[in-house]
């Protein structure tokens, strides 16, 4: 028998400047520290990727800070996901040829869907990231947000994924905003309610806290991939310590 | 090995090609990435880096006049190291979004990933690799590598080499086996990223400029 894939964990990182910060309900910003230490620190606790998102290019229509991402991804040898104000073809090949190796596409694919499916034409499924921010807006249903969780779309979150699906993206990254940054847990229902249709892998993020939320996201809501921020950024344990206790509970990790 | 061998990283508008620079960069400093013929034809080896669409890499390289001089380079007995989409180019067809020529450099084909695959597609994560016979890996870019180490994937096509003589490693993903790696003498294809698999993956760059 087959061993069952490896889950993976990525530590994420919300860039704003020269600093990685850590959005609360992704309103207020803390600055948390330099985007070059931690992504090195995540690096040598044997992080499976990281994400990389530039939090301002998008909100305030500016321009993906390419040179940043450029020194941070310089030691680094694993793979990058790069989000954050990624609106043409241009910017995806720019993206990848500074450091990132896939990209997080979340506002400009909401006004303009057939953007993914051009994007995974050209750069492939596998390349194409769709990063939706959900917030509950009642039972069971979730909206999709834009521009760093700040705007409404009127979208369901989950039909968008499905839609997102369709157009050719090859994982889908989904942020619950009412978790984000209170370490309360993993949104348990929001994720179900992707990874119980999704044909591609998804990565459950927002609200992490502690071993069990990551051991249940994991095993209950069948997340391919966790990302985490806040608790690894702040210390509360590290990627590799999170990993050896996935390991104790029989789930498959990189050791 | 040659004393700074020059290595041409071929642009064709698709690649991670940062990654991949920064990871030949650690062990010499002659790589240059270029999207010129006259590049690659200066080279002593070549890396095709990869990520994207079969057709959209092969004409990538058709509208730089790249395809004919990588296969005239291959030609030549000069090393040529192929990674993911690459690699696939170098087989001799590719079936994503529909039925494209590749270089032809191994015999093969590009096919997606079947049905009765238990897992989700794309692959994307870590997994091992394995040679397919036991010492398999002497004298290949991944001779003195563990055996069973994981190595970082994103991919939803895999090589279907015509000759099992071709493949150098094996893999296996939701109780399918796959080869994950192909080689004929001076050419060799790694479906997963060396570039982007930390130290184990950095090993197979250095044996690569090791055989130059």
């Amino acid at each position: 028998m087959a061993m069952a894939k490896n889950v993976r964990i990525i530590p994420l990182l919300h860039v704003k400047g020269p600093n990685v910060v850590k959005p609360v309900h992704t309103e207020a910003l803390r600055i948390v520290g330099n985007p070059e230490e931690l992504a090195g620190r995540y690096y040598e606790d044997g992080a499976d990727e990281i994400i990389y998102l530039d939090i301002v290019a998008s909100l305030y229509q500016r321009n993906f800070d390419f040179e940043l991402l450029k020194s941070v991804s310089r030691d680094i040898f694993i793979p990058f996901t790069v989000g954050g104000g990624i609106r043409t073809i241009q910017d995806i090949r720019n993206a990848l040829r500074v450091g990132a190796d896939k990209v997080a596409i979340n506002t400009h694919a909401v006004k303009n869907p057939d953007f993914l499916k051009e994007a995974s034409k050209i750069f492939g499924s596998q390349c194409i990231v769709l990063f939706i921010e959900a917030k509950k807006v009642g039972a069971g249903k979730w909206e999709a947000y834009t521009d760093g969780g700040r705007e409404k779309t009127g979208i369901d979150a989950v039909e968008w994924a499905k839609r997102g699906v369709d157009l050719g993206v090859g994982e889908i990254l989904i942020t619950s905003i009412d978790r984000d940054g209170t370490g309360a847990g993993y949104e348990s229902e929001l994720v179900s309610a992707v990874t119980s249709w999704a044909p591609i892998p998804v990565i459950a993020h927002g609200g992490a806290g502690n071993f069990q939320t990551v051991e249940g996201v994991i095993l209950k809501d069948k997340a391919d991939a966790v990302a985490l921020s806040s608790s690894l950024h702040y210390k509360n344990f590290s990627t590799e310590e999170l990993k050896r206790h996935l390991y104790s509970k029989k789930i498959n990790v990189r050791l | 090995m040659k004393k700074s061998p020059k290595i041409a990283i071929i642009d064709y508008g698709l690649s991670n090609l940062y990654s991949i620079s920064k990871a030949l960069g650690l062990f010499t400093d002659s790589a240059f990435i270029t999207d010129e013929l006259s590049g690659l034809r200066s080279a002593d080896a070549v890396v095709l880096p990869g990520v994207g669409a079969f057709e959209a890499g092969m004409n990538g390289l058709k509208v730089r006049g790249l395809a004919d001089g990588i296969k005239e380079f291959a030609g030549s007995g000069k090393p040529i190291l192929g990674i993911c989409l690459g690699a696939q180019l170098m087989l001799s067809k590719g079936y994503e979004f529909g039925v494209f020529d590749g270089l032809d450099l191994i015999k093969g084909e590009v096919v997606k990933f079947p049905e009765t695959v238990k897992e989700k597609i794309p692959h994307v994560g870590w997994n091992k690799i394995c040679p397919p016979k036991k010492d398999d890996w002497n004298k290949t870019i991944f001779d003195k590598l563990d055996k069973n180490i994981d190595m970082y994937f994103v991919h939803s096509y895999i090589f279907k080499p015509s000759s099992k003589e071709n493949t150098l490693a094996m893999s296996n993903y939701g109780g399918f086996e796959f080869c994950s790696a192909i080689y004929e003498k001076n050419i060799y294809g790694c479906q997963f990223h060396p570039e982007k698999s930390g130290k184990f993956g950095l090993e197979i760059i250095k044996n690569f400029i090791k055989i130059i």
